[in-house]
């Protein structure tokens, strides 16, 4: 053992490869701990015991609980997605982020790879979400909700990717990340229409709503959940959360090339 | 393995811009074991990134490990290993995922990656906490499972930097066998940085001593302490005139150099062991006997200190009080 180094059973990994490498990385301490997807749920919780009795009609109205528990499905995405660069912006503290650099990873597969983990929490909070509303009367279609799920997870990754185009733009500064993420998050849901809805509303607050990519997903999951595949919403819903998926990716992956 | 020209890094931060390494020319041969020796923020950190490909510089180019760092930056990741200032280990990570992951990280299979994780785990004495959660670890722990990583392709050139930091005598000893064991085992070229002179002392075959940003002196530990620093004969008298009367008769020993502080006397000179006989009989025939005496060989602080004017060994965390610790000294020579 003195000339070659590389060991024998090592192949030059492939993107994909390098992308499942990250994606297992970040996906491990949620599968060893996996009561910390609970946590980021909290609120999105909070919101559902509190806000639905006071939907028109009390709580167990079928109809009420039917409009509000997709939008909270999306509100949890959005809190859990959002927050999630402050790991990345840990970890480029802390220098593990650096050892990851300096490793042959590629950029796009460590952007890659840490958003598609973001699917994961955002499935399991969705199904917690619906499997603790059905008690109480919420209905949702296999099918339907299957279809809800993939957009959900599409959707993930691109907030998953944003929040870490954050991090990576706030290296160093914590304030900036927080500032910025709570400043978007809060518009952003009830623009979406996610706990109120936003027809009511003035002549603006409906366009920039409609501008709001997150609306669309919001409606979609509603019609989805009722099982309504084939419908305009679904597909406009659909185009939303790939729209925000590709912007993500792109910025995120820019980021991390930049780095 | 490295060979660097006029490698450069420039940083502007709040409209000042700070000369971080100041164009450098290094090369490193394979199987040497170098140690990039400064006090804080000479720069070698800056040097250790450009080199990892971690950062561009600001001018300059940097061949490593047989690849262009700025053209061809994956090329140079396959063969590198590095150990970063931080912590490589993910806090909310498990020691043994993070091992399994970074062996991934350069395409050993997942069973592969396992067998390696548990021998390096096993080598660097880590069983009893390779399963817990990163953040549960001791400072000490944590800094072997850095190593660990860095360790896991068992890359033929190895980049630490400053791996002791925060580790207790016994666990700097142990790493400093491990790096020797590495060297012995695989031949690997080992750079590593430290402020610490009895590492760079011990450890390393060539030091490359950095300071504001340059290099000024890079050498064997033995030949730069021929070249920079002679032995030091540390003499005390009973009086302060006795004192004075030998300063001036040691002031005329050839190539000495003499300082002065009130009862004792210290000179620098090659072969001070063979010098310090004769010294003490003339002192004595002058009728200024000695009342101690020490000689001792010169350590790399002895070199920086008469390259620099200041003291490593004093140097703290803080470089501007440092420095200006160094200018408020006053030494009285005596010739
Ligand atoms: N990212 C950065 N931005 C601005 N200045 C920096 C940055 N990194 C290092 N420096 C400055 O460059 C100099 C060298 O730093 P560094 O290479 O970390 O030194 P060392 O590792 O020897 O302690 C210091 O003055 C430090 O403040
Ligand atoms: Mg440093």
């Amino acid at each position: 053992m003195t000339t070659t180094h590389t060991p024998a059973n090592a192949a030059v990994p492939n993107a994909l490869t390098d992308t499942v490498t990250v994606f297992v990385r970040e996906l491990r301490p949620v599968l060893r701990d996996p009561v910390s997807i609970v946590f980021s749920m909290v609120q999105p919780l909070f919101f559902l015991a509190l806000f639905a009795p006071l939907l028109p009609g009390t709580l167990g109205d079928a109809a009420a609980l039917q409009w509000f528990v997709p939008g909270v499905i999306v509100m949890s995405c959005l809190f859990a997605t959002g927050m999630t660069g402050s790991n990345l912006l840990f970890e480029m503290q802390t220098g593990a982020h650096e050892r990851l650099m300096v490793t042959p990873l590629r950029r796009s597969s460590l952007l890659a790879g840490r958003a598609l983990k973001e699917i994961v929490p955002a499935v399991a909070q969705a199904l917690i979400i619906t499997a603790a509303t059905i008690p109480f009367g919420f209905r949702a279609s296999v099918l339907g909700a299957t279809a809800g799920l993939l957009l959900l997870a599409v959707l993930a990754v691109g907030l998953g990717s944003l929040s870490y185009a954050l991090a990576l733009a706030s290296k160093d500064r914590d304030w900036l990340f927080w500032t910025v993420q709570q400043t978007l998050l809060f518009p952003l849901l009830l623009l979406g229409g996610a706990l109120l809805p936003v027809s009511e509303g003035p002549q603006w607050l409906r366009v920039l709503s409609q501008i709001n990519p997150l609306t669309h997903v919001v409606d979609a999951e509603r019609a989805l959940f009722a099982g309504d595949l084939a419908s305009g919403a679904a597909a406009r819903g659909a185009l939303a959360a790939v729209a925000v998926a590709a912007v993500g990716l792109y910025v995120g992956i820019r980021a991390m090339r930049k780095e | 393995m490295i060979e660097a020209r006029g490698l450069a890094k420039r940083f502007t931060a709040a409209k000042q811009t700070v000369e971080a390494v100041h164009p450098l020319n290094l090369d490193v041969a394979t199987g040497e074991l170098v140690a990039l020796l400064g006090p804080n923020g000479a720069g070698k950190s800056t040097t250790i990134r450009m080199l990892t490909t971690l950062l561009a510089p600001t001018s300059g180019t940097a061949y490593v490990a047989g690849h262009d760092v700025l053209r061809r930056p994956r090329d140079v990741r396959l063969r590198i290993g590095c150990v970063g200032q931080g912590n490589g280990a993910g806090l909310g990570h498990r020691g043994r995922d993070e091992l399994i992951s970074q062996g991934r990280a350069y395409g050993l299979t997942t069973a592969a990656a396992r067998a390696r994780a548990a021998e390096l785990i096993a080598s660097l004495e880590l069983q009893g906490v390779a399963d817990r959660v990163v953040s549960s670890l001791s400072g000490g722990q944590r800094r072997r499972l850095d190593v660990a990583l860095g360790l896991v392709h068992a890359p033929q050139l190895l980049f630490l930097d400053e791996p002791s930091t925060g580790l207790d005598p016994q666990n700097r000893a142990r790493l400093v066998e491990h790096v020797r064991r590495l060297r012995a085992d695989h031949g690997t070229t080992v750079v590593f940085t430290t402020h610490y002179l009895d590492e760079a002392d011990r450890l390393a075959e060539r030091v490359v001593i950095v300071d504001h940003g340059r290099v000024i002196a890079d050498d064997t530990p033995a030949r730069l302490k021929a070249a920079h620093a002679g032995d030091r004969i540390a003499l005390a008298f009973d009086d302060e005139r006795a004192a004075r009367t030998a300063a001036a008769r040691a002031g005329g020993v050839e190539g000495a150099a003499v300082e002065r502080s009130a009862n004792r006397v210290d000179v620098r000179v090659a072969g001070g062991a063979r010098i310090a006989p004769r010294l003490l009989g003339e002192f004595a025939a002058h009728g200024a006997a000695a009342a101690e005496v020490e000689v001792s060989r010169p350590t790399l602080d002895d070199v920086f200190l008469n390259l620099t004017g200041r003291s490593l060994r004093e140097e703290s965390g803080d470089r501007a009080a440092a420095d200006d610790g160094a200018e408020d000294e006053e030494k009285e020579s005596a010739a």
